[in-house]
């Protein structure tokens, strides 16, 4: 923790086109548990778009999605559906 | 339907076969598409256009550069052979006249800092944040007759028989004689199309990001910089938690960008979280003063590519298809600098002038499209790519991230810390550090070895 706020408080200055109803990440539960992926997803995202649930489901807040594609990256194959949103939608840097 | 795709309708007669082949009798909407909006696609639309052609820019953030997230330094040189006066009309942060090397330990750290007058004379690095560089240059291609459409995301390649001859976008197809994807490291496109594989972890890092907003004197006062001069920090060891990768931290007009790159393999089975070694670094007492009482202006993260040699050897090229910029692999990650911008921007000038002589002779076959990486070749691109080909693996030396640091801060210690012990030569304080420091003398000697011609 530094004194720029937790995650989620950072998140919540950047700005985000959100593509209401429609996700663009989809997790696949029993492959993600047997491969361990989902642990995995949840430490490795930077924007904490991934939590384990207390049954051991991976829900997916995809609305704080920094669109980095390091999640699909480190995927065991068939555990994660990702893809970039729409056009227009998603995160919109003003810095970069 | 995409908002933008319906205005791209204009309909130019494709070139037509000159020695009777029928191939491209298919009417196109433009000359060439080029696919994303970053460093790389636009120079490589601005030039394209330059030189006359119909060009269409399809980015997928609703404005070119609002996807994109770099750690800053642009070696800016190559724009100038595509935007005279490149450093005075872009909006760029700040001119990099000092560069600091850190070697970070849990609590200490040892600097190699190194200022330059000449480094500003011609200017050869710029700060730059990318939300506003890729905006410009998009307008840049714009007053150059470049269709940009933002908001626009291409779901796939036209591949027919082994040419590619247009973009799917939703229910909207685009047609053109050549295809210029410059979709970024992720480069889902290509891989779509089957014409690259999916890359290994251990192939690329992810960077995590923060821009921390201080005033324009406050960056004077703290890093010794004056008008518009600016300092590029680059850190090794502590900074990552031991994870491959390093740590950075560029000054800009009135903010500080700083974070962590971290190798994705690596982070995944050290255990830790990719936010945390982004906390752990921005509180080291090395560099959190440099960030004392800033605004966080924002948190963002992106992949980029730790090993362009081995990436950039893929296909690069198809009948009527070139990859560019981070698509293509075109990242030297050595540990001392990261760079894809300027070496997007020169793939995309190669790239361009192939496309160009294509597009004179009509011809959009394999081999047209091979005029692109052989005169990459004879270019800076080309050679620093053969140049740093083993930097990747002597990244990868667990040593790099730990033990040198603390090698080199406990010979400092042994110089500065008058414990009223007799005093050493510097030789026998050296000598006396190496052995406490378990490090095997071939060991140094093979990456000390490995350093001069890697790097
Ligand atoms: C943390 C970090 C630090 C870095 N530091 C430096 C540095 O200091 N100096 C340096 O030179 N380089 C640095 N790099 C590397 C540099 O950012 C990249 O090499 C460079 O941005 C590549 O440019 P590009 O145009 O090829 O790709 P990008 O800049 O990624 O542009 C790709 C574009 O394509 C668009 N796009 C993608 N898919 C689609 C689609 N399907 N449809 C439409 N549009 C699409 C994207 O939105 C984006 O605008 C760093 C990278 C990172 C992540
Ligand atoms: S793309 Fe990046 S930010 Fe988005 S969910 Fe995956 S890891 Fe997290």
């Amino acid at each position: 923790m530094t004194g720029f706020g937790s995650v989620p408080d950072r998140l919540a200055r950047n700005t985000y086109a959100l593509d209401d109803g429609q996700s663009h990440i989809e997790v696949h539960q029993e492959v993600a548990r047997a491969t361990g992926t989902g642990k995995l997803l949840v430490r490795i995202c930077p924007a904490h778009v991934y939590t384990e649930e207390a049954d051991g489901t991976i829900t997916a807040a995809y609305a704080a999605c920094l669109e980095c594609g390091t999640c699909l990256a480190v995927a065991a194959p068939g555990s994660l559906m990702w893809h970039y949103p729409r056009g227009g939608f998603g995160v919109a840097y003003r810095e970069g | 339907m995409p908002p933008g795709l319906a205005l791209g309708r204009h309909r130019v007669v494709g070139g037509a076969a000159r020695d009777g082949r029928v191939e491209m009798s298919q009417e196109v909407d433009f000359d060439v598409i080029v696919v994303g909006g970053g460093v790389a696609g636009a120079v490589c639309a601005y030039r394209l256009a330059e030189a006359g052609h119909e060009v269409v820019l399809i980015e997928r953030g609703a404005e070119p550069g609002s996807k994109n997230l770099s750690g800053g330094v642009f070696y800016c040189r190559v724009m100038e052979q595509v935007f005279p006066g490149f450093v005075d009309e872009a909006p760029v942060e700040r001119r990099v006249t000092r560069n600091v090397l850190s070697f970070l330990n849990a609590s200490s750290h040892v600097n190699i800092d190194y200022w330059d007058a000449r480094l500003a004379e011609p200017v050869n690095a710029v700060t730059v944040l990318r939300a506003r560089l890729d905006a410009w240059l998009a307008s840049r291609c714009e007053a150059a007759g470049v269709m940009v459409m933002p908001g626009v995301r291409v779901d796939e390649l036209i591949v027919e028989g082994e040419q590619c001859v247009g973009v799917r976008a939703g229910d909207d197809e685009l047609r053109a004689h050549v295809v210029v994807e410059a979709d970024g490291v992720n480069s889902f496109l290509a891989q779509n199309a089957g014409i690259r594989a999916k890359e290994p972890p251990k192939h690329l890092a992810v960077g995590v990001k923060s821009v921390i907003g201080l005033p324009r004197t406050v960056i004077e006062d703290r890093f010794h910089v004056i008008g518009s001069d600016g300092v590029a920090y680059a850190f090794v060891g502590d900074c990552t938690q031991a994870v491959a990768g390093g740590g950075f931290l560029y000054t800009n007009l009135e903010s500080v960008s700083v974070g962590v790159v971290l190798r994705l393999d690596d982070l995944a089975t050290k255990g830790l979280t990719a936010s945390d070694v982004h906390d752990h670094f921005l509180a080291h007492p090395a560099v959190a003063p440099l960030i004392d009482g800033g605004e966080l202006l924002e948190y963002g993260c992106h992949l980029t590519i730790e090993d362009g040699p081995t990436m950039v050897a893929h296909d690069l090229t198809r009948p009527g298809l070139v990859l560019i910029g981070d698509a293509a692999g075109f990242t030297l990650n050595t540990g001392l600098t990261i760079r894809g911008m300027d070496l997007a921007a020169g793939s995309a000038i190669a790239a361009a002038d192939a496309i160009g002589a294509a597009l004179a002779a009509g011809d959009y076959s394999q081999q047209a499209m091979d005029a692109y990486p052989a005169a990459l070749a004879a270019t800076f691109v080309g050679a620093d790519m053969k140049t740093y080909a083993r930097a990747p693996a002597f990244l990868e030396v667990p040593r790099m991230y730990r033990d040198y640091g603390l090698l080199l801060a406990d010979v400092f210690h042994g110089i500065y810390d008058l414990d009223l012990t007799p005093r050493r030569h510097l030789l026998g304080t050296a000598t006396r550090a190496f052995k406490g420091s378990g490090l095997k003398l071939r060991h140094v000697v093979r990456d000390g070895w490995a350093a001069v011609r890697a790097l």
